[in-house]
């Protein structure tokens, strides 16, 4: 009997060390904002199912989100982002895969808040593009919190803003990402 | 020593088990691991910039939650030529309001000058066009609408009811937007008037619709409605509507420009009482304005 249960702890444990290296979510929180500044009407739009998967032994860093997920404030100003600016129907999917250039200075077993430096490459709109972010991760009783902040250039992804609305949609968009892991059990 | 070997190949193998499922998972595509999402049923959108096609009701709804404010002008005959700016110096409006209730629900109303009429109607669209498993191919829905003249009446030597100002229509809206370019519908449509001018004619006229658009930029379409009257129909009286136009979308407004050989701006005035025709020049410039406002915000932070 002890000895079954030994067996039993040791695969318990091991699987349970591998299955940690891998975090994800799939109700991670992007939010955009291409408010023009002093404009009164504001653009922007939150998507609270982004999909994330952190590799924290590689270093490795992914997120995929679906475009029609955006919520805005007012439907209309929805259905212009569908279908006029990233149009939805023939680019449903924007994602992301990157790395964490300073994974090693990440104690993910210690609690903290530790400043990383994201690399990586953005999909959006049928366009790839380098994209660099300064992002945190966050631990906190063994919860990983991963969070970045960057700004795109709309006419990097071909996102056309036409002149008519210039004074009210900003030619970058700032996009914050905000995704509270836990381990993928395999 | 026998037993202590035989736990350490025990951890041995069992770290070797995690090592290789490790590296099996060393793949680029990490969201991969998560499984395949299976593709969700989605609603068809955008098969129209408005509500309207032209004259006729669309396919489309209004957002829950918002407002659409209609201005529509019908200007005079182009035929009239330049003394009449081409028919600008005479116009007809209609304002209405218009409400979205729920994705396929809404309401609206609104008067017109032509008659004094006052008109409102209920749309409703029990199946949606959508993409994805079990989805159906087709939107219909129905509107049913009333009108209610407020004019004064025209025939005094008989005795008039208040229910004679009042007629119905009923239509059901059979569309599919076939592509970002092209969507088409079928509208059958019956409109019941409590009062007819002529003894000759009857209270319920019934007449088939169709309407489409071609999409040829981001933020342009032509569009045509046309309706067919089945029954009531006066030889060189009365002709059926057509409208030919393109809608212009601008951030908040859509603007539908268009010529059409109808005046009337509700469904028994436009189907019943056009009495212009298209091959002796008779039409008209016209344009409808709508302006979407959200009434109800949506919760979007929380």
């Amino acid at each position: 009997m002890k000895k079954l249960l030994f067996i039993v702890a040791v695969f318990a444990e091991t699987t349970s060390i591998s299955a940690q290296d891998k975090q994800f979510t799939k109700t991670g929180k992007i939010t955009f904002d291409a408010t023009v500044p002093k404009s009164p009407e504001n653009i922007d739009a939150v998507n609270k199912s982004v999909v994330c998967v952190l590799d924290i032994k590689a270093g490795a860093l992914q997120f995929a989100v679906l475009m029609k997920g955006f919520e805005f404030d007012r439907a209309l100003m929805m259905e212009h982002f569908n279908e006029n600016y990233v149009e939805s129907n023939k680019y449903p999917k924007a994602d992301f895969k990157g790395t964490i250039s300073n994974n090693a200075a990440v104690n993910y077993t210690r609690d903290g808040v530790y400043p990383v430096k994201v690399k990586g490459k953005l999909t959006m709109h049928g366009e790839t593009k380098d994209v660099e972010a300064d992002g945190k991760i966050t631990i906190k009783a063994g919860k990983i919190t991963a969070a970045a902040d960057f700004e795109v250039l709309f006419k990097d992804y071909k996102i056309d803003i036409p002149e008519l609305v210039a004074d009210k949609v900003s030619k970058t968009a700032r996009i914050k990402v905000d995704c509270s892991l836990e381990p993928l059990k395999q | 020593m026998r037993k202590y070997f035989f736990y350490t190949s025990l951890m041995l193998s069992g770290l070797l088990f995690n090592a290789v499922t490790a590296y099996a998972q060393q793949t680029d595509d990490l969201i991969s691991l998560l499984g395949k999402e299976k593709p969700k049923k989605e609603r068809e959108t955008n098969a129209f910039k408005s509500t309207r096609v032209v004259n006729g009701h669309s396919m489309e709804f209004l957002a829950p939650g918002t407002m659409d404010f209609r201005i529509l002008h019908r200007f005079g005959q182009v035929n009239n030529g330049y003394s009449n700016m081409f028919g600008l110096d005479q116009a007809s409006m209609r304002m209405g309001f218009d409400f979205g209730i729920l994705q396929n629900l809404m309401i609206g109303f609104g008067r017109s000058t032509y008659k004094k009429e006052l008109d409102g109607f209920i749309k409703f669209a029990p199946l949606r066009q959508a993409t994805g498993t079990g989805s159906f191919p087709f939107t219909v829905a129905l509107v049913a609408g009333m009108t209610y003249n407020t004019s004064p009446f025209t025939d005094t030597s008989i005795k008039n009811y208040n229910t004679s100002r009042i007629a119905y229509y009923f239509q059901a809206i059979i569309g599919r937007k076939f592509s970002e370019v092209i969507s088409l519908q079928v509208m059958p449509t019956a409109v019941h008037n409590n009062l007819v001018l002529l003894n000759s004619q009857s209270n319920d006229q019934y007449s088939v619709g169709v309407g489409g658009r071609i999409k040829f930029s981001k933020r342009m379409a032509f569009t045509v409605d046309y309706f067919h009257r089945i029954t009531g129909l006066e030889k060189g009286v009365s002709f059926n509507p057509l409208s030919v136009g393109i809608d212009i979308e601008t951030g908040g407004h859509v603007f539908q420009l268009h010529f059409s050989n109808s005046t009337g701006m509700n469904e028994r005035a436009f189907i019943t009482e056009t009495t212009n025709r298209w091959d002796k020049a008779e039409i008209r410039f016209g344009f409808n304005l709508s302006r979407v406002f959200q009434i109800v915000k949506k919760k979007k932070h929380s």
